[in-house]
């Protein structure tokens, strides 16, 4: 036995590419499901959420301009970086969540392959809900589909990688950005999640990651002029009805997806599909 | 400008009648709340009264389409329900004179345009949804998508028929049942639909038409045995909708108001783009959510644009909407008028410069003469509030980002124009235009086979097309 002490990782929140502390100051304690101290986390507050969506904001353009196989790639090597930390994020996931190290394992690796699955969508998902309209006249119609925007998105309480990745993943195939707001009480996998995405090519601002009260921080991105789309999937029964009213003060797209969903089964489209818009052009034809 | 003798089309054949009923599960009864009657805008006459609903009809309405639900139609095959819409496309085609002028009498849009557009559109919505009900396997929502249930469908009065047939014809098709709320000032084409679809036989219950005011459309929405909302009208009712909805499990779609740019670049070809900006914001008196209400003019061409632009609208001819010569009809409503005329006075308050058409306009019913404004700035409110009437505001810009910087600029995204014969630029603005629909050298086209609907506070949720059958299954 090495008597050499370990080097703790301090958790921090994921805003804009960079790794700050919440601007508030504040921090609260995380335990593994038997109570037993992991480490602090940072508590995210409003000015969080709001610095995080001005970084969706400005890293939109951005990604959602770049081609869907540049996109691709990019998914893919978040799969390949994930891989590679397979170890730590099955003893992180472990103790998070309470589970033996063989369904550690399993959930570890499901994760993965998702992101593998998204990766190979974000080329395909125009030709499969696109389509050219055979309009009555002399025209050509198509129609297209495109990123909604800045989506906040509140990650599932219980999943604390497999749910989160199957949350963030479909947001950002399709050219989103997103706010996200972890699991309160499992946040760690997430942020340690967030040093994956930092080295995988994913732009700074694509992906934010905040850690602390779901359902104090959720009221303001539900508010939030800035951003279009809303995933409720992780939020507290008790706010769920309020945050969809907020959500409608800008006519927000709201997921009411539930945590019940079956993270370890192969998803279909509906998830991608929630974050899309479809843009019609129209062309007359002639000589 | 040419003279023409009045060439009015008949009255009569929009066959009137003195009263119109609630249509409630197949039978024509009379509603329980305070009937209302319904005028012609552009004479301010009363032309039928028509019952509305209370909120016991709502109830009954919703229990008639909820029986018609679980015991007729969502047990039918496809095939048959196909044959049902196909017959309402037919007989909207045959009855197509009737329906015309009864719109342009009831909404005071210039029967070219009731017969040109809105009634031949409404036939082609039902036509093309038709050919859905069998095949909704192949339509990318896996092998056998479900229907909802009962779907309660608020519309609005600037295209009465043809809003009812994007939102009833989907709803069947993919086997839902219907009650509609028509527009309060413009009920009677959705009655005389729900003649159509009471001779066509289509089982008691599965289109239920129940007129009244936006209470009405608020019990509609609200009651607890619907399972789809489908609106289209403005932002501000369709957020209180959105609020209205949230901790249920009603699935919910909205097409809400727009603020459109339309972008002309200096080498757009300019005689085109003028009969474009025309038909952009004068079609339907500018009645449209989809209207080009903003004209972004590339500087270099703005003054000769805008000479040729007054020039044309000063031929536009305002006025009877049974005339086969009219070009812009009535204001739906005394209080669309006013609201119109309350913008326009801000946008000369806030120094924009005023030119409106020396047109003649009647002496009674509701008119507005075409309106153009130039020197607009962005901050001002006729660059950023829905007039939703025959007022365009002019800005300019010199720069392509500028233009996509200004057409993005507003919380709405419907949709947008752009004139250029630079076929490389148009896909480049298109990509970048935040809006729903982009029209590229042409403006205000409409299909059933192509998506319509908005981005932002211009709503959720696609019209038409593949897309479109989202809003009605289960998915």
């Amino acid at each position: 036995m090495s008597d050499r002490l370990t080097v703790a990782k301090t958790y921090k929140l994921y805003i804009g590419g960079k790794f700050p502390r919440s601007e508030s100051g504040r921090s609260y304690p995380v335990s593994d499901t038997k109570g037993t101290f992991l480490a602090n986390a940072a508590q995210g507050s409003r000015k969080d959420a709001r610095d995080a969506v001005s970084a969706a904001r400005k890293a939109f353009a951005g990604w959602s301009g770049t081609t869907a196989y540049n996109r691709g790639q990019v998914l893919y090597r978040v799969a390949e970086v994930l891989e590679g930390r397979r170890e730590q994020f099955i003893s992180e996931v472990a103790t998070s969540e309470g589970v033996a190290v063989k369904k550690a394992q399993s959930l570890v690796d499901t994760a993965i392959d998702r992101w593998v699955w998204y990766a190979g969508w974000t080329d395909k998902i125009a030709a499969v809900l696109g389509s050219s309209n055979p309009v009555a006249g002399p025209y050509f119609s198509f129609s297209t589909p495109e990123p909604t925007g800045v989506v906040a998105v509140l990650a599932p309480q219980q999943s604390s990688l497999l749910g989160l990745v199957s949350v963030i993943a479909p947001v950002v195939a399709s050219g989103n950005t997103c706010v996200v707001i972890t699991s309160q009480d499992r946040p760690l996998p997430a942020i340690t999640l967030s040093e994956v995405l930092a080295t995988s090519d994913v732009p700074g601002g694509v992906v934010n990651i905040i850690t602390g009260r779901t359902a104090e921080i959720a009221p303001w991105l539900a508010s939030h002029g800035d951003v279009n789309a809303l995933d409720l999937t992780g939020a507290p029964e008790s706010i769920r009805a309020d945050l969809e009213r907020s959500a409608a003060g800008t006519v927000k797209r709201v997921l009411r997806n539930k945590q019940n969903e079956d993270f370890a089964a192969t998803p279909d489209m509906s998830r991608l599909r929630a974050y899309l818009e479809t843009k019609t052009v129209w062309h007359p034809m002639g000589v | 400008m040419w003279e023409y003798a009045p060439a009015p089309e008949s009255r009569d054949i929009a066959d009137l009648k003195p009263a119109y009923k609630m249509f409630v599960d197949g039978k024509f009864v009379e509603g329980t709340g305070e009937p209302l009657k319904t005028i012609n805008p552009a004479t301010e006459e009363v032309l039928a009264e028509v019952s509305t609903a209370s909120e016991s009809d709502v109830d009954t309405a919703v229990k008639a389409a909820r029986k018609a639900y679980d015991r007729v139609w969502s047990k039918m095959p496809g095939s048959e329900r196909a044959k049902y819409i196909y017959r309402i496309a037919r007989q909207i085609q045959e009855r197509g004179r009737e329906l015309a002028v009864l719109e342009s009498l009831d909404n005071g849009k210039p029967i070219k345009e009731s017969r040109d557009t809105d009634v031949p559109t409404a036939a082609s919505h039902f036509f093309y949804h038709a050919g859905w009900a069998d095949k909704l396997g192949y339509a990318g929502y896996g092998p056998d998508p479900k229907p909802l249930g009962v779907a309660g469908q608020v519309i609005p009065w600037n295209f009465p028929l043809l809003m009812a047939a994007w939102k009833i014809a989907p709803a069947l098709a993919c086997g839902n049942t219907v009650v509609l709320k028509p527009a309060e000032t413009t009920p009677l084409t959705a009655l005389v639909l729900a003649d159509i679809i009471q001779q066509c036989d289509l089982p008691p219950g599965v289109v239920n038409i129940i007129p009244g005011a936006g209470d009405v459309g608020a019990a509609l929405v609200g009651h607890e045995d619907v399972n789809k909302v489908a609106f289209t009208g403005s932002t501000d009712v369709g957020k209180v909708i959105q609020g209205q909805l949230a901790g249920t499990n009603k699935k919910l779609t909205l097409e809400l108001g727009g603020k459109a740019a339309n972008i002309v670049f200096d080498d757009a070809p300019l005689d085109q783009a003028v009969e474009g900006i025309v038909n952009g914001i004068f079609f339907n008196q500018g009645h449209v959510c989809c209207a080009g209400s903003r004209l972004l003019v590339q500087e270099s061409i703005a003054d000769e644009l805008l000479e040729k632009l007054h020039a044309r609208v000063s031929t536009l001819r305002v006025g009877d909407p049974l005339d086969k010569n009219t070009d812009v009809g009535a204001i739906n409503s005394r209080e669309q008028l006013t609201k119109i005329q309350e913008l326009t006075a801000s946008g000369e308050a806030e120094g924009a410069t005023r030119w409106t058409s020396s047109c003649p306009l009647p002496d009674k019913g509701f008119f507005f003469a075409p309106t153009v404004f130039s020197g607009v700035s962005q901050a001002m409110r006729i660059a950023r509030e829905e007039i939703f009437g025959p007022v365009l505001s002019v800005l300019t810009f010199r720069t392509p980002e500028e233009a996509v910087a200004k057409a993005n600029n507003t919380p709405y995204g419907l949709s947008a124009g752009i004139w250029t014969e630079k076929g490389s630029r148009i896909l480049w603005m298109a990509q970048r235009m935040r809006a729903g629909v982009v029209w590229s050298n042409t403006f205000n086209r409409f299909d059933p086979t192509a998506p319509f609907g908005g981005y932002q506070e211009s709503g959720f949720g696609r019209e038409g097309g593949r897309t479109g059958l989202e809003a009605y299954l289960d998915v």
